[in-house]
């Protein structure tokens, strides 16, 4: 690709404009806080892996020797909870969408600066929350925290566990309405709806599940608060409460979490994979609206998580169908994917790497999702290890390649340096690697029947050859976590100079300089173009870029 | 929505340079104001949700505890709901009042109307302390020194309420007015920012957008205790 000579002088730019740690912790600029953030994120994200590798250890052999029982359950649950609430949820929305979504609506910045400010901040008071729990104890009832076990029987410090999540939730949802306001009012001269890159429509999307779901668990956290420390009795059956209307309010928020964090890695993969394929997306309205529909259906199978909780057979039904009707806007886009790479010009670039990574292994977890879906087979499966693959495809497999796969395609933007590309490709083929020898044998355990959350399986020891297989994916999983890491932080100050558009890519964010100026751009941008015109981009002579004045 | 497009940067930012209200992302006073609009009903929907998890549960435990839900709403006062009822409707009057004393730069009625929106606000909240005092001491309040007995289902003779059906009763009581009465507090703050914004005349016809807000969320505020009046005070009462 067509890469113009990177200037010798360093232009001022968002990162060299002020120094000082109070220019970073008292900034309102998105750029800053949206580094702020992949600092915080990936503090959390080493966290909640290193619980996974002991999770992972300890399962090596059937006997229960590494920990005891009640390590093993506060291991697993704060596991969840970090990953869950304190990576997979803030990752991408509020690390590349803060960073992007101005920049690519052609903004100076978020319609409420110092709300994204306030909401960096909740985040982090969620999180040293978090920690101090960790810290003092923990918490042993899964990341679920199902009522009566979490209100009236575990000694565990749940309550705080709980403002943690309510904490960071609000910064979740201010991270939203930042979001919705900025894409409605803040849009540049030309950019109408159909002209917004499909991350922004994904991330619009996720911001309405943030908005309409964060809520509903921020209430749920109150009452169950409330019901543990004065034994009120609204999820105590004992009392004449009602345990299943936990968890339907639980997963009205939870299920439809999962979107929160699958939606922003389908508009990241939808920018790569237009750019490599120098090809204008296939179907631009249909990936647009399949990301509103995800958002809308994800609000209406949440009952899925409880067909064996005892919910009625017509109402397990009518979840059924929905939770079948929900994988058609994803299908939609995965073959909208496909049919862009069709006849495309496809470049293997670490970024597509790992977007080819997420088409795979998304539409696996997404199918093994359809098995759950069915009341049948779901019967003989929940609460097995088949569960615990499904939803790492998906949150692993998925969400995190989309993040891993942004992360080095906007690297450039965001850094102003290229990282190495071999050492790249690498690790995303390690990672891909990694992943499946992790999480594909977990299918074959929860098939043959093995169960989530237990620490000895010494009464079935056939189960280790897999295991085993597991436990090895994982180490080589965290190696590949661990090799972009450290090339993204030797690039920093040894990488190349990035130019302003390295991909050649179409999109508002390559228009400006890399990194780029405090107010995005230099001068007011006016588009007259239409998303991802690579064919205008890749023509002998292409249009001189029009601007404002 | 054309509008929000062309109010990008299409017009020159320095014919409005010299606005002091106006911040530095924003080309023009409209597109703050249609931004900071839009936030505040972004966020009421959130709002929606966050009481929502509470009225669903409220529905359930109705439908289940029928009459013990109304043998416990019984021995709330309805009198003093119904008062605090038309005080609040009454702080929404004077919300609108400043609202337009703001658009018409009307600075004497504005703050006139922004203290009597908080005196009202307080006389709610007094006029709920008093409530919550007499539920403590009937020993109403959830917990270790609940007692609800032989409290009578009305319209069932000799068929008394279960006490701990009538606690989950309390429990939403409490809770749902307690974060009522949470949001009327922080609403009391915002109305104390107005009110010295307006006394430090910082409000013109061109530049009332935390007043128009700041009034959103105190109709909001209201309109929950709206349904949270006849949903908690009125279970099968009859004259």
């Amino acid at each position: 690709m067509a890469n113009p000579l990177p200037q010798p002088v360093e232009r001022e730019n968002y990162l060299n404009k002020e120094y000082g740690v109070w220019s970073w912790l008292l900034t309102t600029d998105h750029k800053r806080i949206a580094l702020l953030y992949l600092l915080s994120i990936t503090f959390f994200f080493f966290i909640g892996g290193f619980f996974a590798l002991l999770i992972r250890l300890e399962l090596l052999t059937p006997a229960g020797d590494l920990v005891q029982a009640d390590t093993y359950n506060k291991l697993f649950t704060m596991h969840g909870m970090v990953m869950v609430f304190f990576f997979l949820i803030p990752s991408i929305p509020a690390v590349l969408g803060n960073f992007l979504v101005p920049l690519m609506v052609g903004a100076k910045d978020l319609a409420f600066p110092r709300i994204n400010l306030l909401s960096w901040y909740l985040y982090i008071i969620g999180g040293v929350m978090m920690l101090h729990c960790m810290l003092t104890g923990g918490v042993d009832t899964g990341w679920t925290f199902y009522a009566p076990f979490s209100t009236a029987f575990t000694n565990t410090k749940i309550v705080e566990a709980g403002l943690a999540i309510f904490v960071a939730g609000f910064s979740s949802i201010l991270t939203g309405l930042n979001f919705v306001v900025t894409i409605h009012r803040m849009r540049a001269p030309g950019m109408t709806w159909s002209r917004l890159p499909l991350f922004i429509w994904a991330h619009y999307a996720t911001s309405i599940i943030q908005l309409l779901g964060t809520p509903v668990i921020a209430i749920t956290i109150v009452l169950v608060a409330a019901e543990r420390t004065l034994h009120l009795g609204i999820f105590d059956p004992k009392l004449g409460g009602d345990p299943l209307l936990f968890q339907h309010l639980f997963w009205f928020y939870s299920h439809p979490a999962v979107y929160i964090m699958i939606l922003p890695a389908m508009g990241v993969v939808t920018e790569i994979i237009a750019c490599f394929s120098r090809k204008r997306i296939f179907g631009y309205h249909f990936v647009a609206l399949s990301s509103i529909a995800i958002a809308v259906f994800g609000f209406l199978v949440w009952a899925h998580h409880m067909f064996v909780a005892g919910i009625s057979i017509y109402a397990a039904l009518v979840f059924s169908f929905l939770s079948y009707a929900v994988a058609v806007p994803s299908a939609i886009k995965v073959f909208n994917w496909t049919a862009t790479l069709y006849k495309g010009s496809i470049h293997y670039d670490a970024p597509m790497l790992y977007a080819f990574g997420f088409l795979g292994l998304f539409t696996i977890g997404g199918l093994t999702g359809l098995f759950l879906a069915a009341l049948g087979i779901d019967v003989h499966v929940t609460d097995t290890y088949f569960v615990v693959a499904h939803f790492h495809y998906i949150m692993v497999g998925g969400a995190v390649m989309g993040y891993l796969g942004g992360m080095h395609f906007w690297w450039p933007k965001i850094s102003g340096r290229l990282y190495p590309e071999g050492w790249a490709r690498l690790a995303a083929l390690i990672v891909f690697i990694g992943f499946n020898l992790t999480f594909f044998p977990q299918f074959i355990l929860g098939y043959m029947g093995m169960p989530r959350r237990y620490y000895d399986y010494s009464h079935m020891p056939e189960f280790q050859v897999l295991n085993v297989l597991s436990t090895a994916g994982a180490t080589v999983l965290g190696v590949g976590y661990l090799l972009p890491m450290i090339y993204f932080l030797w690039s920093m100050r040894y990488g190349k100079p990035a130019p302003d558009n390295p991909w050649n890519a179409a999109g508002l964010e390559w228009k400006t300089t890399s990194p780029p100026p405090t107010f995005n751009f230099e001068e007011e941008p006016v588009v007259t173009w239409e998303a991802y015109n690579y064919d205008e981009l890749d023509a002998p002579h292409p249009q001189e870029v029009p601007v404002a004045r | 929505m054309p509008d929000s497009f062309a109010a990008g940067f299409s017009q020159d930012a320095h014919t409005e340079a010299h606005n002091p209200a106006l911040l530095h992302h924003f080309a023009q006073p409209q597109q703050q104001r249609d931004a900071a609009s839009l936030g505040m009903w972004v966020f009421l929907a959130t709002e929606v949700m966050f009481f929502g998890g509470m009225f669903c549960a409220y529905l359930i435990y109705r439908l289940w505890y029928f009459g013990d839900f109304a043998a416990a709403s019984k021995t709330l006062n309805a009198g003093l709901g119904a008062t605090n009822t038309a005080v609040l409707i009454c702080s929404s009057l004077t919300v609108v009042l400043a609202v337009w004393a703001a658009q018409t730069a009307r600075r004497t009625l504005l703050i006139a109307s922004l203290i009597l929106t908080m005196i009202l606000g307080l006389a709610f909240l007094g006029i709920k302390s008093i409530e919550y005092k007499d539920k403590f001491e009937e020993h109403h309040v959830p917990g270790a020194s609940f007692s609800f007995d032989r409290e009578p289902i009305p319209g069932h003779p000799g068929q008394y309420a279960n006490p701990r059906h009538a606690q989950i009763f309390f429990s939403l009581y409490f809770i749902m007015t307690g974060l009522h009465a949470l949001h009327m507090i922080i609403g009391l703050g915002i109305f104390l920012w107005l009110l010295i914004m307006a006394w430090q005349g910082r409000f013109t016809p061109e530049y009332h957008t935390p007043v128009e807000i700041g009034g959103l969320y105190w109709h909001f505020v209201d309109i929950i205790w709206i349904y949270l009046f006849p949903l908690l005070y009125l279970i099968d009462r009859h004259p």
